[in-house]
């Protein structure tokens, strides 16, 4: 068996395959011992085991047979589940990417954002805890019910969070708020995808993927179809496994 | 740097304290950058020393040749002509640095949000803990950028600066006008020093200066090869010690290194192994110590084989046409300096034309543009260089970063990935 093991921000991802099969996977929060968790949640033995994620360095330090990035990680995983992708977006816990594939899956280029957390996984969580939500789930949930009367201008986390707070001061509806931070989120994200040239099909990765509001309003405004794996969160790790697959000698 | 430089620093008005933390801060970062690669040349090590003594010995040579009645000549940039500097019995130095410094000096008179390299100069001049300043007589500006241009204005409420006019544009009439300023720096430094240029003592100056760059441009040659017989990072460093370096021992040692280096080629032999991806780095200028992008891409398994920048192959590309009078040396100094492709000229067609041909010549698999934050000219010049690489089908990946090391992580993300695309 061949391991992928994505160690993010927010989450660390494992995905196990033998041949050409996933036979396990897990997720987990990433917690504060990084290595650690990742090492708990390898407890099969893998003939190879390749690590990603921000943690990918330590994990080669500690355990793993090789490294990939992020970028190549979701593209070889985004292109397994959706043959012939030809962009995938990524908005993990602290980062948003684009990833320009080519006809043959190949990584042609890439955009990735700078060093803030603007319009990234850790935005979200914030602003739904700056607005009272029990989760990122049930803030998105709610932003699909809001009217778009509110445009939120900031997209710094720290200026946005008490733009959010004076608007909620002012009397405005919870839900129409939700929904102007996501409208935000999704404003940036489609300039990103314009600036990267952005091709069909498109994927969509990562924990934000699950959010409903922002895979709408993404597709409304891009108007395409934005395709989301079952599990968007498992395909860095899946990328991995197949990365460990592919240079691997046993099945 | 043992203390016994201490009465030297002291003399010269450094804040003590500061600079001890500056100079504490070196050691480690120079051992985890330079002296954890393996295969180096064995002739690094006249570099290594010669960084070990960025504040020592080197500042020791200045103060005796000051005491002999000599003067030091600080620079900020590549336009400033050394040729005459020395022409008239000066010793010309570069005074750019790399390192967040004295901050909280430079933002009391700067705006924060500005060039890391001007807000460092400013701030190792307001915290008093460079020798170099300190060493000048002279310091020399130039308006090859709006933040530069006036930030010379505010340092010279500190020590007295002279600003060359560098054109922006290469037309007749810009031509003209920075002839005009080489003539007029060559009467400013014939006044600073006392010592009159002439015919002979500029020929002297614009053969040892010649020697310099060729020294450098054979360096860059041997890079050619695969496998790289020199990391960049090892490079890198040798281009910034030409900046401050004596010029003839410096000739000499870069040209050892090179039969070193060329006996390496013929045995096969490479800092890196054969067919390790090779990237050139072009952008704005990497002044000591600042390693941080280099450091991240050969640490993340590519080569860089090419600096097209100020620090690199701006500075020793094209070189001063010798000529019989004074006059036309004037003239061919003018020339060769006006040939740099400096994003302070529009358009700067000749660095994208330059650029396609070094891609080609040094087997390049990539090019990395590297712009330090709030650089307009070269930020801008960036989508021009893109637009191009992407016609050609280079690959090419854009970086804008500061001196600080919050993003040093994502950096090494989007280079490692950028490698893979390489591969």
């Amino acid at each position: 068996m061949y391991a992928g093991i994505d160690i993010g921000s927010r989450t660390i991802g494992m995905v196990a395959m033998s041949a050409g099969q996933i036979k396990q996977f897990r997720l987990e929060d990433t917690g504060f011992e990084p290595t650690d968790t990742a090492q708990k949640i390898l407890d099969g033995t893998y003939s190879r085991i390749v690590a990603t994620g921000y943690g990918r360095h330590s994990a080669k330090a500690e355990f793993a047979d090789d490294i990939i990035t992020e970028i190549k990680a979701h593209a070889l995983g985004a292109a397994w589940i959706f043959p012939g992708v030809r962009t995938v977006l990524d908005i993990g816990g602290q980062d948003t990417k684009v990833i320009s594939l080519n006809e043959h899956g190949a990584v042609i280029d890439f955009l990735m954002n700078d060093r803030c957390s603007a319009g990234t996984g850790k935005f979200l969580e914030i602003m739904s805890t700056a607005l009272g939500y029990n989760s990122v789930s049930e803030f998105g949930q709610e932003a699909l019910t809001g009217e778009g009367t509110i445009k939120i201008s900031n997209m710094c986390t720290v200026f946005a969070e008490s733009e959010a707070v004076t608007l909620l001061h002012r009397g405005a509806p919870k839900k129409d708020i939700a929904l102007a931070l996501h409208a935000s989120v999704v404003e940036r994200t489609v300039g990103m995808l314009q600036r990267a040239g952005f091709k069909t099909p498109l994927v969509f990765t990562g924990g934000v993927a699950k959010n409903r509001c922002i895979n709408s309003l993404l597709a409304t405004k891009l108007g395409v179809d934005v395709l989301v794996p079952e599990e968007p969160q498992l395909v860095g790790a899946l990328g991995a496994a197949l990365a460990a697959a592919k240079d691997g000698f046993t099945a | 740097m043992s203390n016994h430089y201490n009465e030297m620093w002291r003399s010269l008005g450094l804040n003590l304290k500061a600079h001890d933390q500056l100079l504490q801060a070196l050691p480690p970062t120079y051992h985890d950058v330079y002296l954890t690669q393996t295969n180096r040349p064995q002739s690094m090590e006249y570099f290594d020393f010669v960084v070990n003594e960025i504040h020592g010995l080197r500042i020791q040579e200045l103060q005796e040749h000051k005491k002999k009645g000599g003067k030091v000549i600080g620079a900020f940039c590549v336009f400033v002509p050394e040729e005459i500097v020395r022409a008239a019995g000066g010793i010309c130095i570069g005074l750019c640095s790399g390192l967040e410094m004295g901050t909280a000096e430079a933002e009391q008179v700067l705006p924060r949000s500005i060039c890391p390299l001007i807000k460092s100069f400013m701030g190792f001049k307001l915290a008093k803990v460079c020798p170099y300043f300190e060493s000048c007589d002279l310091v020399v500006g130039e308006t090859t950028c709006d933040g530069k241009k006036k930030a010379f204005e505010i340092l010279n409420d500190y020590v007295p600066v002279h600003v060359m006019e560098t054109p922006q544009m290469k037309k007749g009439r810009d031509k003209q006008l920075w002839l005009e300023e080489v003539q007029d720096f060559a009467g400013l430094v014939q006044e600073t020093t006392g010592i009159e240029i002439t015919r002979e003592s500029l020929a002297k100056a614009i053969q040892e200066v010649n020697g310099k760059r060729q020294a450098l441009r054979r360096l860059s040659n041997l890079r050619k090869n695969d496998p790289a017989p020199i990391s960049g990072k090892d490079s890198l460093l040798i281009e910034q010690i030409a900046m401050y370096d004596d010029v003839a021992r410096f000739t000499a040692k870069v040209n050892e290194l090179c039969d070193e280096l060329e006996q390496k080629i013929s045995a096969g032999e490479g800092a890196f192994p054969p067919k390790t991806p090779r990237v050139i780095v072009t952008g704005t200028p990497m002044a000591i110590p600042n390693w941080k992008v280099p450091h991240i891409i050969e640490t993340s398994g590519a080569v860089i084989v090419a600096e097209e920048m100020c620090t690199g192959m701006r500075y020793f590309e094209n070189e001063v046409a010798e000529a019989g009078s004074l006059d036309s040396m004037l003239e061919n100094i003018a020339a060769r300096y006006l040939g740099i492709n400096c994003a302070v000229f529009t358009p700067n067609t000749g660095r994208l034309e330059n650029l396609e041909n070094l891609v080609k010549e040094y087997h390049a698999g990539g090019v990395i543009h590297c712009t330090l934050s709030f650089c307009d000219p070269y930020a801008v010049e960036a989508n021009r260089v893109e637009k191009m690489m992407k016609q050609k089908g280079i690959p090419f990946l854009k970086i804008e970063t500061g001196y600080d090391q919050e993003d040093a992580g994502q950096l090494k993300t989007r280079v490692e990935a950028f490698i893979e695309m390489l591969r």
